[in-house]
């Protein structure tokens, strides 16, 4: 039988969110009262198709992750909706998806491959846990973690009984991984899975994602602040600054014609490996400001070359510029306001 | 450098090399507990000459870092340490303790990735770094101050005079970061060492921060040894890198040759898998395998166990250092060969 049945065909998006918002009280004195504010997701919008890898990046504190635990309801949402594959999340009624079900579907995987583990477990054990717990027998459960261990290039006869600290960090990785198929999800929460390996490691588990995807029908959220395994992974990419998208589209035209003026200098800060091409400029000044107290209107404008008195006054909305490419820049909605409005698609092409 | 291209002809006599601003003769590091025993450099080479950029590149646990440690003699008592270390010609492991404390902030100085490690959290900016000018220079207070404040001007730190009265923790990352930078250089070193000073940074604040350095090493002519896990950095800021592996170089050269095409089949492999553009749709190539455990000191080709071109001749012994012209150099027996 299968559990995992598509319901809405392939061009009804396997996850769909509108305007998830997470914001953290920063709590301070001697009472505890709240001074502040995070806003670490705000009102973002998107979609996650069937069968893609969606690429997130975006520099540090820009609510990549704080974005994966709500996906993975880890992290409540404070405002919001979540549709599955056309059933609203946590809405157990006729209608809707309950959230245990939604959470079997949908699985993650961390950076940190040694926190995630439990140090007392030999990793057969690990993941056959949750199987267990969702009610398949003891048996059967160690015979699914056992098939998972191969599936991810470890030998059971070598590996099923080893403890977490027995491993190198790629290995632990591939239990992780298996760890999070072991519940045979649709879609896998990836947040900067290969960032704590070597180059030589990272490679091993970029072929192993891809060929785990094809093998078990996935559909991959993956978030790294590395543009080269991003591109080399992704169907399409959202790109996040301060808590919002600034842009989204496919790979192809996110990387050869980004519109969005941080896009644009988050790749130009890409290190060259040719020393004949070194720059001699940076493409931006300064760190990205502090999510307490985000800028007015477009939350770049204190680092962007193009910033006018509308940038400050109006924050910008999503212009599509077509085949699924949309950004939320000024210059790149005609009639905006901006002197550079309508330009954006001569200064990207 | 001495080394002479492998050329037929017989060579005209070489010019008197100048002093070395470091040199590392047949380094080895020993790390002894009552469990367990690490030989974490075995037989390290390298010179750096003044005013050159060195990247030691190199996977976990290759030895980069203590060879850094090594240099400045802050590895914990209970590690070994044989072979030389010298710096403006003086003999490193030879100095008493009082010397190195100059030494050490004076001609050289390290930068580190985590900066809260170098920078004290209970004192202002502005005070650690005339504090590092009394100390070594015998300044004034006053002029300490002042020197300061041109130190975080030179970093580039935006309305530094303000920024002298600030705590480490009120500072963002990059700033921080060069803060770090300008208690390095309070004292003109030589020899800046920098063990992954732009890792943990940003995409956007790691090239400011690349930049920066490499303006100053120009400015102030210093040396510097950068290490670093990624080839896109070295490819930035390198005149010449020495990759490691198993706490042996096995590569050295000038950066342009080496990015262009590695000579010896480990940093081969690494070049090939570092993911970069135009690699999407394609299965990556990898290197099987893991490094070895470094509780004996290899006596083969360490990397033969994961290589392609191996042989038996491989595990005969370590394989020599072997020239290739071109200033430079690998140890495989099979140096330049194709797979
Ligand atoms: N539990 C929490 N309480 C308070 N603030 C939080 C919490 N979790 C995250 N934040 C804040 O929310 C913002 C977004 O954090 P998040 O971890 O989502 O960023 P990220 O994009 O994943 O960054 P990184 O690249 O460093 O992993 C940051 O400013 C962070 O400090
Ligand atoms: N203080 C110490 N005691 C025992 N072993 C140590 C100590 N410091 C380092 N080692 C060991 O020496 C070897 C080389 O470590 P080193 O820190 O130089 O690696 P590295 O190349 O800098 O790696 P990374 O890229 O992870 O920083 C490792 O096996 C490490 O575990
Ligand atoms: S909206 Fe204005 S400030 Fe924001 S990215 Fe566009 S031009 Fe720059
Ligand atoms: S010496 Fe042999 S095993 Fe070692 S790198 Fe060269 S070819 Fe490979
Ligand atoms: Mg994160
Ligand atoms: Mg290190």
């Amino acid at each position: 039988m299968d559990i995992n049945p598509d319901r809405g065909g392939p061009a009804q998006p396997l996850l769909a969110l509108r305007g998830l918002t997470k914001h953290f009280p920063l709590k301070g004195g001697l009472l505890g009262r709240t001074v502040a504010t995070v806003r670490a997701v705000d009102d973002i919008s998107f979609d996650v198709m069937k069968g893609e890898t969606l690429g997130i990046v975006g520099e540090s504190g820009c609510g990549k992750s704080t974005t994966a635990r709500l996906l993975v309801q880890l992290l409540g949402l404070d405002a919001g909706s979540m549709v599955f594959d056309g059933e609203a999340v946590g809405e157990p009624r006729a209608s809707g998806l309950s959230l245990r079900e939604y959470r079997r579907q949908v699985q993650m995987v961390f950076q940190d491959s040694y926190a995630s583990l439990n140090p007392r477990l030999p990793v057969e054990d690990s993941i056959a846990f949750a199987p267990k717990v969702h009610g398949l027998g003891e048996r059967e459960a160690n015979a699914r973690a056992r098939e998972l261990l191969s599936a991810v290039g470890l030998a059971p006869a070598q590996f099923a009984r080893r403890y977490p600290h027995e491993l190198s960090g790629g290995q632990r990785q591939r239990v992780n991984i298996a760890r999070a198929l072991a519940l045979q999800p649709r879609l896998v929460i990836l947040d900067e899975p290969v960032s704590a390996l070597d180059k030589s490691v990272e490679a091993q588990v970029l072929n192993l994602l891809v060929d785990l995807k094809a093998r078990f029908k996935l559909t991959f959220v993956f978030i790294s602040h590395d543009l080269n395994v991003v591109q080399f992974i992704s169907d399409r990419v959202l790109v996040m600054y301060l808590g919002e998208v600034v842009e989204i589209g496919p790979v192809g035209s996110i990387y050869d014609r980004p519109a969005h003026p941080y896009t644009r200098a988050l790749l130009d800060s890409r290190p060259s490996m040719d020393p004949s091409r070194r720059r001699t400029v940076p493409p931006l000044v300064g760190d990205p400001p502090n999510p307490v107290n985000p800028p007015s209107g477009c939350r770049f404008r204190t680092r962007c070359g193009f910033a006018e008195d509308v940038c400050a006054a109006k924050k910008p909305v999503a212009a599509d510029l077509g085949g699924g490419h949309l950004a939320a820049c000024h210059m790149a909605s005609p009639g905006s306001g901006h002197t550079k409005a309508g330009a954006i698609m001569d200064v990207a092409a | 450098m001495t080394h002479s291209p492998a050329a037929p002809a017989p060579l005209p006599p070489a010019a008197p090399a100048p002093t070395p601003l470091m040199k590392l003769t047949d380094l080895s590091v020993t790390f002894q507990t009552r469990d367990r025993t690490v030989h974490a450099v075995n037989g390290v080479n390298m010179e750096l000459a003044e005013g050159e950029v060195l990247c030691i590149l190199g996977e976990s646990g290759s030895g980069k870092s203590v060879t850094l440690r090594a240099l400045m003699r802050l590895l914990p008592k209970f590690a070994r340490v044989t072979g030389g270390i010298e710096v403006a010609g003086q003999d490193v492991l030879a100095m008493s303790d009082r010397r190195m404390a100059d030494f050490r902030g004076g001609e050289v100085a390290m930068i580190f990735q985590e900066p809260m490690t170098a920078l004290d959290p209970v004192f202002t900016i502005g005070r650690q770094i005339a504090e590092v000018v009394q100390r070594h220079e015998g300044a004034s207070r006053a002029t300490a101050t002042a020197r300061a404040l041109e130190l975080l001007e030179l970093v580039q730190i935006p309305s530094a005079r303000r920024r002298l009265d600030a705590y480490p923790h009120e500072l963002s990352g990059g700033l921080r970061q060069r803060a770090m930078i300008a208690v390095a250089l309070a004292c003109r070193p030589k020899l800046l060492l920098a063990d992954e000073p732009t890792t943990a940074l940003d995409a956007t604040v790691q090239i400011q921060v690349l930049l920066l350095l490499r303006e100053l090493q120009q400015r102030l002519g210093m040396g510097v040894i950068f290490v670093t896990h990624d080839l896109g950095v070295a490819g930035e800021i390198a005149d010449r890198v020495a990759v490691m592996y198993a706490g042996r170089v096995v590569e050295e050269g000038p950066v342009g040759p080496f990015m262009a095409g590695p000579l010896h089949p480990y940093p081969r492999g690494l070049l090939n898998s570092t993911v970069h553009g135009g690699m999407r749709g394609t299965i990556l190539t990898t290197i099987p395998g893991a490094p070895p455990s470094l509780s004996t000191v290899p006596t083969t080709c360490s990397f033969s166990p994961r290589c392609a071109l191996a042989e038996p001749a491989c595990d005969a012994g370590v394989p020599p250092m072997v020239e290739a012209g071109g200033d430079r150099r690998g140890r495989c027996i099979k140096l330049g060969q194709a797979a």
